[in-house]
């Protein structure tokens, strides 16, 4: 606890000398407040327009959450087919290495071309970019498993059923959660990046990403410090989320929290 | 009405390729085990003798020849028979108490009798005050208990053993080898169990096979005639390093790649 402490402060030292530093070089060189707002002037539009700030993160959480829980889902309802099948899996695991490496930027406008703004296409776009780690590393967990312990159990005429809920699926928690954190950091980006592209979700209301366009054209810099900020707080949220139920799923019998993957 | 007592284990001509143009792994191995008997097959890398083992347990199939495990092909008495594999291999996920109750669970017995089992087992292998600790919170020797413990839960009359103690150090080894013997004496199963070690083999066995190979061979077979029970005094025997010798120069014979003399 000591030494945790300790660890806490000197951050808090850091993060006060960084802001002096900030504050400081605004005050000395006259630093337009739409170029570089002061930390002052950004605290200040966070009090002020908290209810703003709240409403369009909890827009771009539902998005990133909904797009991250379908690509869970999905991640391993596939992980569990190229488990099974050798043959698909040689087949079309290379594929998620393409839905790896196609920029998301690049293909936003098209699906929103094809399944319409708002919510379901924000979502989409995070499910895309969510699916292909959870797709390797759950398949990885999946087919990782020590080839004595299936003969173990095979030697006590286990069922297929019982392979997999017994050794297959808790074989590949440790996996899953690692190909849950690197999802859970991606699906903000991936719901920011098609907010930016499908514009407003809701009337009158959009998530973080369509707010930061709205504040950059308004020249509101104190404003889009806070959405940054804020969007900035949901991607640690989520990854804290994901870290938790990974601890508390893994922390009596495993001896890392992160598994060679 | 008198029939012949049919052998616990009976290997005949048994041929194993696992490419059907290349020479075999195995070539016409015959032997039979009487019940209670414990045989140690020994032999350098490649001679086969985890192979045999995976084909007695009947999770290879055989290229020729017939095993006959108390009568019935291998595939059928698995009920009967368990494996120690050389690494304890339990599940990491489950508490020592659920890792030995695992076979029994995959079974399907009443919870009843899988919890009575259980605590019996813990209780024989000395590990009722860890049976709520997980694999990683135990030492070597503990983790190979626990994977004894969830092979003898079944109740099996034949035990295959692969180098299971291979991976402990020397003490650790010899007081499992102690253990061992103190289990048989109360199950009375049959054991076919795979080391490298002479004086292990020794210790244990009423036989020992020695096998060659390429082609993997019985090479020899040297019966061991020391009184069961055996406790850690029988290494102090002449009779016992007697035997280790002999054990330890026939494969010497056998094998020039084995030039280095046992202790």
């Amino acid at each position: 606890m000591k030494p945790k402490l300790l660890l806490a402060l000197n951050a808090a030292i850091v993060l006060a000398i960084l802001l002096l530093l900030w504050q400081a070089s605004i005050w000395l060189f006259h630093v337009p407040p739409y170029m570089l707002p002061s930390p002052l002037a950004v605290a200040k539009a966070i009090t002020t327009r908290l209810p703003d700030l709240a409403t369009s993160f909890l827009i771009s959480a539902e998005a990133a959450a909904l797009g991250l829980l379908a690509a869970i889902a999905a991640g391993l309802l596939i992980a569990l087919v190229f488990a099974r099948s050798p043959f698909l899996r040689r087949m079309l695991l290379p594929y998620t290495i393409l839905l790896q490496t196609v920029p998301i930027v690049a293909i936003a406008p098209l699906i929103l071309m094809w399944a319409g703004q708002g919510l379901f296409a924000v979502a989409l776009i995070t499910f895309i970019i969510c699916l292909a780690p959870l797709i390797a590393n759950a398949t990885q967990g999946l087919i990782s498993v020590d080839p004595n312990l299936v003969q173990l159990f095979q030697m006590h005429n286990a069922t297929q059923s019982q392979i997999l809920r017994k050794l297959r699926l808790p074989h590949s928690l440790p996996y899953l959660f690692t190909g849950m954190r690197i999802s859970s950091g991606i699906a903000v980006i991936g719901a920011i990046t098609g907010e930016l592209f499908a514009g407003s979700t809701r009337v009158g209301q959009g998530g973080l990403g369509y707010s930061i366009l709205y504040a950059m054209a308004q020249l509101q810099t104190d404003y889009l410090f806070a959405l940054v900020l804020a969007a900035t707080l949901l991607g640690f949220l989520f990854f804290f989320t994901v870290m938790f139920f990974e601890w508390l799923f893994l922390h009596k019998w495993h001896t890392t929290a992160t598994p060679t993957s | 009405m008198t029939t012949p007592p049919i052998p616990e284990l009976h290997l005949a001509a048994v041929t194993k390729r696992f490419i059907p143009t290349s020479p075999p792994v195995l070539d016409s191995i015959d032997l039979t085990l009487t019940r209670g008997e414990f045989v140690s097959l020994i032999g350098p890398s490649g001679c086969g003798k985890s192979t045999l083992l995976k084909l007695v347990a009947g999770l290879e199939p055989l290229t020729s020849g017939e095993i006959l495990v108390h009568g019935v092909p291998p595939a059928n008495a698995r009920e009967t028979t368990s494996f120690v594999f050389q690494d304890a291999t339990l599940l990491p996920w489950r508490t020592v108490a659920r890792n030995i109750s695992l076979a029994l669970e995959l079974e399907g017995r009443p919870a009843n009798v899988i919890a009575q089992t259980t605590a019996r087992l813990l209780d024989l292998v000395g590990l009722t005050h860890v049976a709520q600790h997980y694999p990683r919170q135990l030492s070597g020797g503990q983790k190979m208990r626990v994977s004894l413990a969830r092979a003898l839960a079944t109740r099996p009359r034949l035990l295959l053993m692969d180098e299971p103690f291979a991976a402990l150090d020397e003490i650790t080894r010899d007081r499992m080898n102690e253990e061992l013997l103190r289990l048989r004496d109360e199950g009375n199963w049959t054991v076919l169990f795979v080391t490298h070690s002479v004086s292990e083999a020794v210790f244990l066995s009423s036989r020992i096979v020695l096998l060659a190979p390429h082609p993997g061979r019985i090479a020899h077979i040297v019966p061991i005639d020391l009184p069961y029970p055996r406790t850690a005094a029988l290494r102090e025997s002449p009779q016992y390093d007697a035997l280790v010798n002999e054990t330890s120069s026939l494969l010497r014979q056998t094998h020039h790649q084995l030039s280095e003399p046992q202790q």
